[in-house]
């Protein structure tokens, strides 16, 4: 698809416009949130828990104030306004009061003059605690056998979907359960704020990496018990996201800290702080029984599925709606009984990560289609393609599947792509498993190959009204573009000017600094900002379009609805009128401000039905890879995938989104887990917790399905979570192939292949 | 203690404590916050540099090991605002996303081409196994690599 990426002269739609930080940033001229400076700032710092599970028995902050250059230090105690915050139930507090519960839970903050100063008032902070047995079992949150750890109980969500008739069998069963390990987002960029108090002590300005703007400044507001207009939030440049910057982590501590001292307050995570000051991919376990028929035709779907989200909520109930109802797949069922419960525990809190949910569920409902197609006698490719859905046919919570559903499409296409050549009889050492280390040995060295096709909805679901603002101003042939998307390396920055441009016939396009002087664009997450801040960015341009026709049109006394653009031009097309937009806008200008809305959705009822999800998008992967089975060591060596992106506004930046994603599903496959024993965290730091590298990453052949989606607003569907969600499964089957190991849990250990 | 490190082409002095490693030197010292910290631990080369002609994480480095040595950071390669060859192919290879391991990206690749002018797509990869990208997948930074060495 390489070759397709062809420029066209102007970087409207659909052409391969390259990023306009592009430059900055491979000059380093891109200002990172954590290289913001301000005169005279202090460093603020976080005191955590090393305890998963303990009472609070007192905080001693006297010596951490006698030490020269330490400027402030709070608790729990001064906190002025909520003592909580959280996305959807505000269970999490600013600083912990009377008992922590999880390790590295936020006790106090200082504030002082260098990074080590701080350092040193942390461990002077004397916390003393009485240390508690941790809640770690999700299955002793289900039954209630363990006292709540919280005030709000043990158990997050439970929710049921059942449908069609629960009685129903086949003659083919297959069950199994599936485990599926805490993944971390790992963008690069650590979390790093600024955060500067208004002169008159009253508000405060912060520069922060974040996913949503808007929000953040709401729960800030809350913590703070100041207006949400005393708060104004400037993005800094984001190193990455993943889900990771939905939650707050640093930005009530921050701004705290700026109040308190009268002072600019900078504060930036470590590494092995990041790891404990964002939330985390769900561990799940995952139990399912297919029932089919010889032909292997799904006939009904049986699952209990358990997320363990940790201390506090997060995004945890919506993480477990997501699971329940994509857990058929992209595939036809009648019947369903599914039970879903996302559990508290002593764990690190689990939130969003790209595939939100519908990661575990699919590695459950790939890895058993598999199962079906053996006990059937059928192909990978053979039981996908009979049970593949179409437009018409019903989730499990009866909401249908509308618009776009290219799943056959999408398996036919990856199908076609060519396998790659085998092994050689002495291949070089670093394209076998293990790589450099020559560990490996070729004749332990097996090949195998592995599908997986999935269903990812798109937007916020359940009621949710996730909309999108944008404005647009057009003066003398030059657009200015306003909007508070974050741009966490997605590529909107791209798309948002490719818009205008296609849009008003204008080829200068300059984006305002992103910030919260405009309405909520929503949070870059759930592959929504294409759809949802390009619809906004499409009506407000729409809108100019309008007033930029009607001045023309009076100018030369015709109906502004004879006008369109022509490349750069309007032309009259009932009459001779030709002027480019440039000289129409000469002198004057439009400006235009647009909220995009996705179409409402509604809530589950008891029984989980209800049409819960705005839209879905599909994507089939086959895994190849080689496995050397004496030592358990894996390869990837190609991912094949075929993608409904719904119209590929900007194929390179759709490529890298696909690219990227299946390095994260390799890593989730292969490589990724935070590891836990007793609620201890043991991995947190890069040389522990394992990330592909260059040689890791697989060679990725991909083909976009381009069925323009008539509901979304330029025909786009959102591509960033997609590429990351059916290739784990495809990769664990691959390796299933190879070895004929049950492989039931991700990621795949040595262990999981040699013993 | 006192070092003196030429950056960029351009003396620097400090009076700096012993500990301080030379990507602090770079960014709280100088000012020069291209150079990026991604892991504390040397795994993720954001903070790859040149000291004298070599390419090194600056995290593993102490300030005052560099007394008298010969730095370049991403922010030193253009010449009279003309980018390095490097920097231009990972700019026109959508060679970044986020963009927060480029600079450390582009210093190490520089490295790779220097040490081997033609290199395969293999040893591209392996060469920059040292640094870490969460978002490319490292595909169209490999491309950039090679598309700079006049392979596509």
């Amino acid at each position: 698809m390489k070759s397709a990426s062809v420029r066209t002269r102007r970087e409207i739609l659909g052409a391969s416009a390259l990023r306009p930080d592009g430059g900055p940033k491979v000059q380093g001229s891109f200002a990172f949130s954590s290289d913001v400076w301000a005169d005279n700032m202090l460093w603020g710092a976080t005191l955590r828990s090393p305890h998963p599970y303990a009472r609070i028995i007192s905080v001693d902050i006297s010596e951490a104030l006698k030490i020269i250059g330490v400027e402030s230090v709070l608790t729990a105690e001064d906190v002025p306004g909520k003592l909580t915050y959280g996305l959807i139930d505000a269970d999490q507090p600013v600083f912990a009061s009377g008992v922590v519960r999880y390790m590295g839970e936020p006790v106090a903050a200082v504030a002082a003059d260098h990074p080590e100063t701080c350092r040193r008032a942390l461990a002077a902070i004397r916390v003393e605690y009485e240390v508690f047995e941790p809640l770690i079992n999700p299955e002793d949150s289900i039954s209630g056998s363990f006292p709540a750890i919280h005030p709000n109980g043990n158990l997050l969500r439970h929710q049921r979907v059942v449908c069609g008739d629960k009685d129903a069998t086949g003659q083919i069963v297959v069950e199994c359960e599936y485990e599926i390990g805490m993944q971390d987002q790992a963008f690069l960029g650590l979390e790093a704020a600024l955060a500067i108090p208004d002169q008159d002590g009253l508000g405060v300005e912060m520069i922060v990496a974040t996913q949503w703007l808007h929000e953040d400044r709401k729960q800030i507001a809350l913590c703070l018990g100041i207006p949400e207009n005393k708060i104004r939030l400037t993005l800094g440049g984001v190193g990455g996201a993943f889900g990771a910057r939905e939650d707050i982590s640093l930005q009530v501590h921050a701004s705290l800290l700026a109040l308190r001292t009268g002072r600019p307050i900078k504060m930036q995570y470590s590494r092995e702080e990041s790891f404990f000051g964002h939330v985390h991919r769900h561990p799940a376990k995952i139990w399912i029984r297919h029932h089919a028929s010889a032909e292997g035709m799904i006939i009904k779907i049986e699952a209990r599925m358990v997320f363990d989200g940790g201390a506090y909520a997060s995004t945890s109930g919506a993480v477990l709606i997501n699971a329940v109802t994509h857990i058929q797949g992209p595939y036809r069922c009648a019947n369903a009984v599914v039970d879903g419960f996302a559990v508290r525990t002593n764990n690190p809190p689990c939130g969003a990560m790209r595939g939100f949910g519908v990661v575990q569920a699919c590695f459950a409902h790939e890895s058993q289609m598999d199962k079906i197609a053996i006990a059937c006698g059928l192909s990978p490719v053979e039981v996908r393609l009979r049970n593949a859905m179409r437009i018409g046919d019903k989730l499990i919570t009866g909401q249908p599947v509308e618009s776009v559903a290219p799943v056959e499409r999408c398996i036919r296409e990856t199908d076609a792509i060519p396998l790659p050549p085998n092994m050689t009889l002495s291949p070089h050492e670093l394209s076998i498993p293990g790589g450099s280390g020559r560990t490996a040995d070729r004749q332990h060295i097996v090949r195998g190959v592995g599908w997986g096709v999935s269903i990812k909805n798109l937007m916020y679901s359940e009621t949710f009204d996730d909309f999108a603002t944008a404005r647009c101003r057009l003066q003398d042939g030059i657009v200015t573009l306003k909007f508070a998307t974050a741009e966490v390396g997605q590529g909107f920055v791209t798309i948002a000017p490719q818009i205008a441009r296609s849009v008003l016939g204008v080829d200068t396009v300059f984006v305002d600094p992103t910030d919260t002087l405009i309405g909520s664009a929503g949070s870059t997450s759930a592959s929504r900002q294409t759809w949802m801040s390009g619809g906004a960015v499409d009506g407000a341009c729409r809108l100019v379009r309008e007033r930029l026709f009607e001045h023309v049109a009076s100018q030369h006394n015709i109906d502004p609805l004879q006008l369109e653009i022509d490349d750069t031009d309007i032309v009259d097309t009932l009459g001779d009128l030709r002027i480019s937009v440039a000289q129409a806008s000469s002198g004057v200008f439009f400006e235009e401000t647009f909220e995009h809305h996705h179409r409402p959705t509604t809530d589950l009822d008891a029984n989980g039905q209800g049409n819960c999800h705005v839209a879905f998008a599909f994507v089939a992967h086959r895994a190849v890879v080689d496995v050397d089975t004496e030592l358990g060591l894996v390869k990837v060596v190609q991912i094949a995938t075929a993608q409904d992106v719904g119209r590929a506004l900007n194929p390179l930046s759709v490529l890298g989104q696909i690219e990227g994603g299946i390095a994260q599903g390799l890593g989730l496959a292969v490589m990724e887990e935070i590891l836990m024993v007793d609620g201890i965290v043991k991995n947190p730091s890069f040389t522990d917790y394992l990330l592909p590298t260059a040689l890791d990453a697989p060679d990725v052949v991909a083909v976009l399905v381009e069925e323009p989606d008539p509901q979304a607003p330029l025909g786009a569907k959102g591509v960033g979570e997609p590429p990351c969600i059916s290739v784990t499964p495809a990769i664990a089957a691959a390796i299933r192939d190879a070895t004929s190991r049950p492989i039931t849990r991700v990621p795949v250990r040595p262990s999981d292949i040699c013993f | 203690m006192n070092v003196n490190i030429v950056v960029n082409g351009i003396n620097t002095k400090g009076d700096i404590e012993p500990r301080m490693l030379l990507v602090n030197y770079v960014r709280e010292h100088l000012g020069l916050t291209a150079t990026n910290i991604g892991c504390d631990t040397s795994s993720c080369g954001a903070c790859t540099i040149h000291l004298d002609g070599e390419s090194v994480k600056s995290c593993t480095i102490l300030a005052v090991q560099a007394d008298g040595g010969n730095v370049t950071t991403v922010e030193g390669l253009a010449i009279d605002g003309v980018m390095h060859p490097m920097q231009e192919s990972f700019m026109q290879n959508h060679g970044l996303q986020c963009g927060y391991c480029t600079p450390g990206m582009v210093m190490a690749a520089i490295s790779i081409l220097k040490e081997n002018p033609n290199p395969t797509e293999q040893e591209v990869r392996a060469g920059l196994e040292g640094n870490l990208c969460r978002c490319t997948g490292y595909h169209n930074i490999v491309h950039s690599v090679l598309a700079c060495a006049g392979k596509n």
